[in-house]
């Protein structure tokens, strides 16, 4: 119960305050009083904990599948030294550093992550993190909207539908509509249709993912730019597999000022789905908007480098219902996993397993694509998801390879009607040879089968 | 703690390390041109190469600087700053849990959603609400989830002239902030003489426009809203809804619940109440519950339980059920983030509730209020404590008359703190206090650590009569004195740049 209290000490507090007992201090109102018995699980001795929680780790026995999927969560290795180093009880158990003087240590190591952001991003400044990929989007679109006032967005139908659907949820919050720009044959976003849709000069800003839920290459053009740009609209440009930042041109590249991630893949676990860390990072204009905490540099009182929250009068607890954003807690921690991971492999080790995404992404698609009754179904250059076309029910086939033991990927016909047959599949630089071999022996058995039907 | 560094600086990670000194994780990756066009590649990556041996001394040293609650006491108000306990992280961490895709299909992550399920039925009772949602991913995030299910509930009534949200002006600022989000108006409520909320005050601002009020109870001065259920009667009948700011849960385990109170909505701090590490600002973890009213807006998924046809009768109640989640909840807001839940935190805080069990979270919030109501008649000796009567988890002390005697500041006593190995309390809020200390030293602390407290407050305060110019420079003893905010938010300096490099080297 982890409670120190002896009975005597009660004895002795209560004395000092002057009641006699426990239950005297939490009086209230009988008319709102506890009725009934609380119906929680049941206290168990600590060693009982482990084994009930055994149980339930028993009955996820998908870890032990062979596993292609990705869409927004992705299986990376991570070095055990950034858990020795994270797990020290200083940094778990710290509070948000409003005090400097004891924080130096967190400050300093969130001044290093907004850096790192800054560096695989091309932007200006980034912020302290955010709760993850799609609340990042749903932040960085409301600077958007901020920025210049109006009350329409316009976003690539080749963003992650999770990240839309949470966008909408904040937009209907905000009464904002949401637009969507259609998607190539080749699984890239539509930037003819981009650019003559902004030329409304209605939209606050025009969204994109790179690499784009379809593990494609997305990008403005320099005329879909130029159309972005003369109608001050805001590009934004999403990432959610962060390892791609060490292989692909940053999002600055291509004119993006606002720049919206998932950072999960910087060796947080993928622990059914969270925490994981969000990032917002934006140009220089863009600073007075940007939600969420900020570190700077500044000195302490004897001139020495010192770090510190700043600019908090964009935050909650000083603007209240003026601030740029209602988050408060954010999530620090994982940001500081994700900091570990830049600073072990380096730009040579983030290099490489770039590198190593990108070759066993096309080991797979070339021994899927190589079967009968198997396709690519987009043309586009792609990082380590690539869209795989069965030409039946995706849904099925999902299910056969299950039987087999194999997560085969994601059945994209969840969100897209005209992909019923296709599934998304990721591979990292985990994904052994020998599982790709595995799924495309059973791909191709399955395809067979049903082909002979 | 950090004292035992004498630097004042530690080199940024940007300042060390040498091109190709990096410890190699993964083979050496062919070139990326064979791979992809030349136009879409990165031209350069300007990210340092250390070794591994320079990494672990890095943030080893970085660990150094930074306090937790693991260093010493902590009495930050309204951050329930309790003990993590070292299970919790140990049942997070296992491989099944870990390592488990947020898309593996729901019959082989069963043990995941009972996780989820078992948690989410223990919240409900706890706090008698009909279901919560565990999507949110911190307290703010809940609030803003509530206020949107608040919204949508008016607008498919055809009541969107409901657009004020009535707040206390001891509430916390995420709850206006939220509000805003929601494009609700905010509307600030005075509280009485007593620190809470009055039947009378609430009628002036109640009518058709009433959208929500929120309201924390005990409030952020540690009091109980006695009159809460009259202002819950008062709220409903101008057709309004009620939302409780779960941020001082860690108060009312097993003694009041926020359903019989009158609450149609509320969110919880699990991060706070059930013992997740609040690493440094985050991750957090924000379940959402509500009323039976509103249970079809809670946001997506939700986790469903189908009774087994050939379930073991002798084993535990969840054991009888098979799970799944539902995405296709009738008026639900949508999904308020990426995936499903701060999940691994969910594994923490049911290990949490399994270690106490309903008589042990009541006895957690009975010792709480105890610790709370022991310092303050402690400091009450020596100190203002605006509000002298029996108070929750937390209460508030202020410094104004010690500041009107000798100049020092609620911020100087803080400070001071720091040099004795505490945490400062939270200070200057609520806003309606002067010279705010606000303290809640939780159930997890001893009565010789909160002597202690007592013993080196009063000393501060001593010294502060006797010499008060001496407490203007502290902390003294840290690795940094003041900073200097002005400066920092004057010319923002919130990233090392490349040509630094230079410069420094």
């Amino acid at each position: 119960m982890y409670t120190p209290h002896t009975e005597a000490d009660v004895r002795a507090m209560l004395d000092a305050i002057g009641v006699g007992s426990l239950e005297e201090l939490l009086e209230v109102p009988d008319v709102v009083a506890l009725k009934a018995p609380l119906d929680v699980v049941p206290a168990l001795p600590e060693y009982q904990i482990a084994r009930r929680f055994e149980h339930f780790a028993a009955k996820n026995s998908g870890v032990d599948y062979a596993s292609f999927l990705g869409a927004g969560s992705y299986r990376h290795y991570a070095p055990p030294a950034i858990a020795a180093l994270a797990m020290r009880g200083e940094f778990l158990t710290a509070y948000t550093p409003y005090q400097a003087e004891v924080s130096q240590g967190y400050l300093q190591a969130i001044y290093e992550w907004q850096t790192y952001i800054c560096l695989l991003t091309g932007m200006d400044i980034a912020n302290a993190s955010v709760y993850d990929g799609a609340t990042a989007l749903a932040e960085g679109a409301i600077m958007a909207l901020n920025a210049n006032g109006r009350k329409k967005l316009l976003v690539s139908r080749a963003i992650h539908p999770n990240y839309r659907a949470v966008l909408k949820t904040y937009c209907d919050g905000l009464d904002v509509q949401i637009d969507e720009v259609a998607i190539t044959a080749e699984g890239t976003t539509d930037l003819g249709a981009l650019a003559g849709a902004v030329a409304s000069k209605e939209y606050a800003a025009a969204v994109l993912q790179s690499p784009n839920f379809f593990g494609n290459v997305d990008a403005l053009s320099n005329a879909a730019f130029d159309a972005v740009s003369a109608s001050e609209t805001v590009p934004v440009a999403v990432v959610a597999e962060a390892i791609s930042l060490g292989a692909l041109a940053p999002p600055s590249t291509w004119g993006a000022q606002i720049v919206a991630g998932e950072a999960q893949s910087f060796g947080v676990a993928m622990a059914y789905g969270g925490p994981y860390a969000g990032f917002i990072a934006s140009t220089k204009e863009h600073l007075r908007r940007i939600p969420g905490r900020l570190v700077g540099k500044s000195l302490d009182a004897k001139g020495r480098i010192a770090y510190v929250l700043t600019l908090q009068a964009r935050e909650q607890h000083i603007r209240r219902e003026r601030a740029t954003s209602n988050i408060c807690t954010n999530q620090a921690h994982c940001a500081l996993i994700a900091t570990m991971y830049l600073a072990l492999v380096g730009k040579t080790g983030l290099r490489d397993v770039a590198a190593l995404n990108l070759e066993r992404a096309r080991e797979l698609a070339t021994a899927t694509s190589s079967l009968d009754g198997v396709d690519l179904k987009f043309s586009a250059p792609f990082f380590n998801e690539v869209v795989v076309d069965v030409h039946q029910p995706a849904g099925n086939v999902l299910a056969e390879l299950r039987k087999r033991r194999i997560l085969g990927g994601v059945d994209l016909g969840r969100w897209y009607p005209e992909l019923s047959s296709c599934i998304l599949m990721n591979a990292t630089e985990l994904t052994t040879t020998g599982e790709i071999q595995t799924l495309a022996n059973a791909l191709g058995d399955i395809v067979r089968v049903h082909a002979n039907v | 703690m950090s004292t035992q560094t004498s630097d004042a600086t530690s080199p940024l990670i940007f300042d060390l390390g040498q091109d190709g000194r990096a410890t190699r994780y993964v083979e050496a990756g062919k070139p990326l041109d064979q791979f992809l066009p030349d136009n879409v590649l990165r031209r350069d990556l300007p990210l340092p190469d250390n070794s591994e041996l320079d990494v672990v001394r890095h943030f080893t040293n970085l660990s150094h600087r930074t306090f937790g609650i693991d260093l010493g006491f902590y009495p930050l108000g309204s951050c329930t700053m309790k003990y993590n306990p070292r299970v919790n992280d140990a049942m997070a961490g296992k491989r099944e849990f870990a390592q488990l895709h947020p898309y593996t299909p729901d019959d082989l992550a069963q043990g995941a959603l009972q996780v989820m399920y078992e948690l989410e039925r223990s919240l409900a009772s706890l706090f008698g609400m009909a279901a919560f949602s565990l999507n949110p991913a911190a307290g703010a995030h809940a609030e803003l989830a509530a206020l949107l299910i608040a919204k949508k509930y008016f607008k498919d009534r055809a009541q969107t002239a409901r657009d004020k949200v009535i707040v206390p002006d001891t509430a916390h600022g995420t709850n206006p902030a939220s509000a805003a989000m929601c494009g609700f108006k905010v509307i600030s409520l005075p509280s009485d003489e007593r620190g809470r909320v009055s039947v009378a005050e609430i009628e002036k601002v109640l009518g058709p426009d009433t959208a929500v009020c929120m309201m924390t109870n005990p409030n952020t001065l540690g009091l109980f809203e006695d009159h809460i259920h009259e202002i819950a009667a008062a709220v409903h009948d101008a057709g309004g809804l009620m939302y409780y700011d779960g941020a001082n849960a860690n108060a009312i385990m097993g003694n009041v619940r926020p359903g019989d109170m009158g609450f149609d909505l509320m969110h919880l701090n699990t991060h706070k109440t059930f013992t997740i590490p609040h690493g440094g600002g985050g991750a957090g973890h924000g379940p959402v519950g509500v009323a039976a009213h509103l249970v079809d807006y809670l946001p997506t998924p939700v986790v469903r339980a189908t009774r087994k046809a050939d379930g073991d009768p002798t084993a535990a109640p969840s054991d009888q059920f098979v799970f799944s989640l539902d995405f296709d909840v009738r008026s639900s807001i949508g999904p308020m983030r990426s995936f499903w839940s701060n999940f691994a935190h969910a594994v923490r805080a049911l290990a949490y509730i399994y270690a106490n069990g309903a008589e042990g979270l009541t006895r957690v919030s009975q010792l709480a209020v105890l610790n709370a109501n022991y310092i303050r008649v402690k400091v009450a000796e020596f100190l203002e404590t605006p509000y002298p009567e029996i108070c929750r988890h937390e209460f508030v002390a202020s410094a104004q008359e010690l500041k009107k005697e000798t100049g020092v500041k609620a911020l100087d006593i803080a400070k001071a703190l720091l040099d004795h190995g505490m945490m400062a309390p939270t200070m200057y809020f609520p806003l309606i206090v002067p010279e705010c200390l606000m303290i809640e030293p939780t159930e997890t602390e001893s009565k010789e650590t909160l002597d202690n407290f007592v013993a080196v407050l009063r000393e501060i305060v001593e010294t502060a009569k006797r010499n008060p110019a001496s407490l203007a420079a502290a902390p003294v003893t840290t690795v940094v004195g003041r900073v200097d905010e002005t400066r920092a938010a004057r010319h923002p300096d919130l990233r090392w740049e490349p040509s630094a490099m230079s410069v420094s080297s």
